[in-house]
């Protein structure tokens, strides 16, 4: 199924590959439009998606069909749903992450270089694991560019958007360039304007309860969410490098076992053996705690920012709203051009109140689907610790049952 | 009773602060338990400091390495480490630091009375049981720098002999191409564990980093059971924050100092065996020097040099007796060895087999204690609704 030109290393993530891979977000397969990443290729500085529909809809010439995308095109669907002010009143799923296999790359080129002071043992586990290790981070790729899209297929407005249908369906490269520097430097400023004016919206009270706890809930629980992130990062790094240095004693043990001369050596042979098995559960237990925890974390870090932008985005329309008023209001004072004042304070009126009811439901939704997401991380998060603890355990002990019988 | 079996049980402890500044010094009790006959009694107390451990290890060392004795080396000297001490730092590397070092100076007496003949040395007994020490002075010539530089001026006698020693005795080489392998791989084994030490406590550290920030998004989580989950999930990594510090002190205290005595042993038996080499060369100097003397004494035959004559003759018989203690001490040194590295070899897998145990052990602990406390969370888990 995944073409890499790489060893598929050991039967690392393959429980997670049987069935909908949407791990992080709770969502109900609808028969009238499945969307799911098929298949990948990793090339050189890119990577290649198969994103595979199955629909009953009657928009699509055909009721299952394929096409090839690359990152920039996801970002290119993304902005282009942030951008549309149809859309403004729905939290817009986040767009995945950038594919990042640099540092990946880096070490296995490091490895390379490295050949020659080791032994061919030692360079072929460790060309194994940098393979898994970079297997790994593909996988997850996927996984993220796959959530976005069915994220997007089951929200009921967005389902329908046109560019969604083009993107799902047109077979032909979509020629969306990334964003040259002129336009990465509006973007910022765009960013920094927005956050200036974030301020602002933020420091304005809400009449509406709802919004005025949202709006509190959710400035802390993104700043929160974030440093969490960070922090299980470190966490499983360090987990990482104590599961190498495992195996590099293994490693020696054995070489150990081979040389001593004395009982020692059955001895030395049979720890290394223990582990060569236990490192393997402890770099397991790392990448466990890193699916279930730390992408759980990175995922609605990336969500409560963009429920945030909704938050501001209802707020410049109640700024707009409030302005108009006070316009009308003035026009009305002096009694000019009364009925254009009258119609922007409408349009701005009915545009606040759209944006308000349905971020409303977007709101109760995000929360429904957060306490769903972190529930099913952290049961499965549990379950794992507890397997991998008992597998450690059973080793441990066998093996010192052994070394005990054996004085 | 027998009053000889080996029974004698030595704690060195209360390491205790001593004077101020840069002169100050760590002074350690050093108690011994025993019913051995050679003691004047059955439990002694005494006060020590670091550099009485050296002078003990250097007279040991001077007295009977040259016979093939494996003496057990003294820990490292570490101005680093000392003078954070000295300038009052209580701070966690300190106390760690003097705990490591009353640790090793344990285990350095433990292994020296475990040497029957070094049980039995004078020194050792006074060391132990003499309430006053002359204070072993130049500790700079007893530092272990020191003494590698007699094992190297060994080596050095060695690389600088003319004819390469005959190995008559296959043992020998075996022997030393054994240990040689070891060292490697010790060193190897060592270093990993050190990084292995370094990367649990990081790991701890960032557990419970990780853990306060889990309690702080619990905090502002509004969803009631979901904030009550993620506050419990911050307590177990708490809990599991203090479970990598214990293993990495296992990890420490049972492998990696093991592992750094073993290296330093390791040093001492190669450096009996230069020794046995030098001895060698001694051996082969002298008979070099009784052949030049019985020429020597043949060509005087012709010069009608009588008092030289005589000399000659006599030098002959302090030659030959030269060569025949050369080779007697030759022999002695190499059954010492032999005998020594059987007894070491007995001792090392004796104490790998032990320390490995025991670190087993201390890793199944750490899996039952994660066992409990991921069953303890699961249900909490499972209670967000």
């Amino acid at each position: 199924m995944m073409q890499e030109g790489l060893d598929d290393g050991p039967d690392f993530l393959s429980e997670e590959d049987r069935g909908p891979r949407a791990v992080n977000v709770d969502l109900q397969t609808d028969a009238t439009l499945q969307v799911d990443i098929s298949d990948a290729l990793s090339e050189r500085d890119k990577v290649k998606f198969t994103v595979h529909t199955k629909s009953t809809l009657p928009n699509f010439k055909q009721n299952e069909f394929s096409v090839v995308r690359q990152h920039e095109e996801f970002i290119w669907l993304h902005d282009s749903f942030v951008e549309n002010e149809e859309y403004a009143g729905y939290i817009i799923p986040p767009a995945p992450p950038r594919p990042d296999f640099d540092a990946s790359r880096e070490k296995l080129q490091k490895l390379g270089e490295g050949e020659g002071s080791m032994t061919k043992e030692e360079f072929t586990k460790m060309k194994q694991e940098l393979e898994a290790e970079y297997l790994a981070i593909f996988k997850k790729t996927v996984a993220m560019h796959e959530v976005f899209l069915c994220r997007v297929a089951a929200h009921p407005v967005l389902r329908k958007d046109l560019n969604f249908h083009v993107f799902l369906e047109y077979n032909q490269d979509l020629s969306v360039r990334g964003k040259n520097k002129k336009e990465r430097l509006e973007d910022f400023f765009k960013n920094v304007v927005k956050s200036a004016d974030g301020v602002l919206v933020a420091g304005v009270k809400d009449v509406d309860d709802f919004f005025e706890h949202e709006k509190t809930f959710l400035l802390e629980y993104h700043n929160r969410v974030k440093e969490a992130s960070a922090k299980s990062d470190r966490k499983i790094r360090s987990h990482k490098n104590a599961a190498d240095d495992i195996n590099r004693i293994a490693s020696t043990l054995y070489t150990l076992g081979t040389q001593d001369s004395t009982d020692l050596c059955k001895f030395f042979l049979k720890v290394s053996e223990l582990f060569e098995k236990t490192r393997k559960i402890e770099a397991r237990v790392a990448a466990d705690e890193d699916l279930k925890l730390a992408d759980l974390l990175k995922y609605y870090l990336r969500e409560s920012q963009a429920a945030k932008d909704l938050l501001y985005r209802r707020g410049r329309a109640l700024v707009d709203y409030e302005n108009a008023n006070k316009a009308l209001d003035k026009a009305r004072a002096k009694n000019k051009d009364v009925l254009q004042a009258e119609t922007t304070q409408q349009v701005c009126c009915q545009k606040f109140e759209k944006i308000s009811e349905s971020a409303k439901q977007e709101l109760i939704d995000f929360k429904t689907r957060r306490v769903a997401a972190f529930r099913k991380n952290l049961v499965e998060l549990a379950e794992l610790e507890l397997k991998h603890a008992k597998g450690n355990l059973q080793l441990l002990q066998s093996c010192l049952g052994v070394l005990k019988g054996d004085t | 009773i027998n009053r000889d079996t080996f029974d004698i049980q030595i704690s060195v402890s209360d390491p205790e602060k001593v004077g101020d500044g840069m002169n100050a010094y760590m002074v350690y009790k050093v108690m011994t338990k025993t019913s051995l006959s050679i003691f004047s009694r059955d439990e002694v107390c005494v006060k020590r400091r670091f550099s009485d451990f050296l002078g003990l290890h250097s007279k040991l060392a001077s007295k009977y390495m040259h016979m093939g004795y494996i003496v057990p080396p003294a820990p490292e000297k570490s101005i680093v480490g000392m003078t954070k001490v000295k300038v009052g730092k209580e701070d966690l590397s300190s106390v760690e630091f003097v705990e490591k070092r009353r640790s090793a100076l344990e285990r350095y007496l433990l292994r020296t009375v475990k040497h029957p003949a070094l049980l039995k040395d004078p020194d050792v007994l006074q060391f132990l049981e003499s309430s006053e020490l002359p204070r072993a002075v130049s500790t700079q010539a007893l530092s272990g720098a020191g003494i590698l530089r007699m094992v190297n001026k060994a080596a050095d006698a060695v690389n600088k002999m003319t004819i390469k020693m005959n190995e008559s005795d296959a043992w020998f080489e075996e022997k030393q191409q054994q240990f040689e392998n070891l060292d490697v791989q010790l060193r190897k084994l060592h270093a990993s564990v050190e990084s292995l030490v370094c990367h649990r406590k990081e790991l701890s550290v960032n557990t419970a980093s990780f853990a306060k920030s889990a309690a702080m998004l619990g905090n502002s989580e509004d969803h009631t059971a979901l904030s009550r989950a993620l506050s419990q999930l911050a307590e177990v990594e708490e809990k599991i924050d203090q479970l990598h510090q214990d293993q990495s002190y296992a990890d420490f205290y049972l492998i990696s100092e093991l592992l750094g005595d073993y290296v330093r042993l390791i040093t001492a038996v190669k450096g009996v065996f230069d020794q046995r080499m030098k001895a060698w060369a001694k051996w082969q100097d002298a008979q070099v020097m009784l052949q030049r003397k019985r020429e020597a004494e043949a060509k005087l035959q012709y010069a009608s040099k009588p008092d030289k004559l005589q000399q000659a003759t006599d030098e002959i018989r302090e030659w030959e007796g030269k060569v025949q203690q050369g080779e007697r001490d030759f022999e002695q040194i190499s059954k010492n060895i032999r005998r020594e590295v059987g007894r070491f070899e007995k001792d090392r897998v004796k104490d790998f087999r032990v320390v490995i145990i025991k670190y087993l052990e201390s890793l199944v602990h750490t899996q039952q204690q994660l066992i409990k406390y991921w069953e303890a969370f699961l249900p909490e888990a499972k209670a967000i609704a």
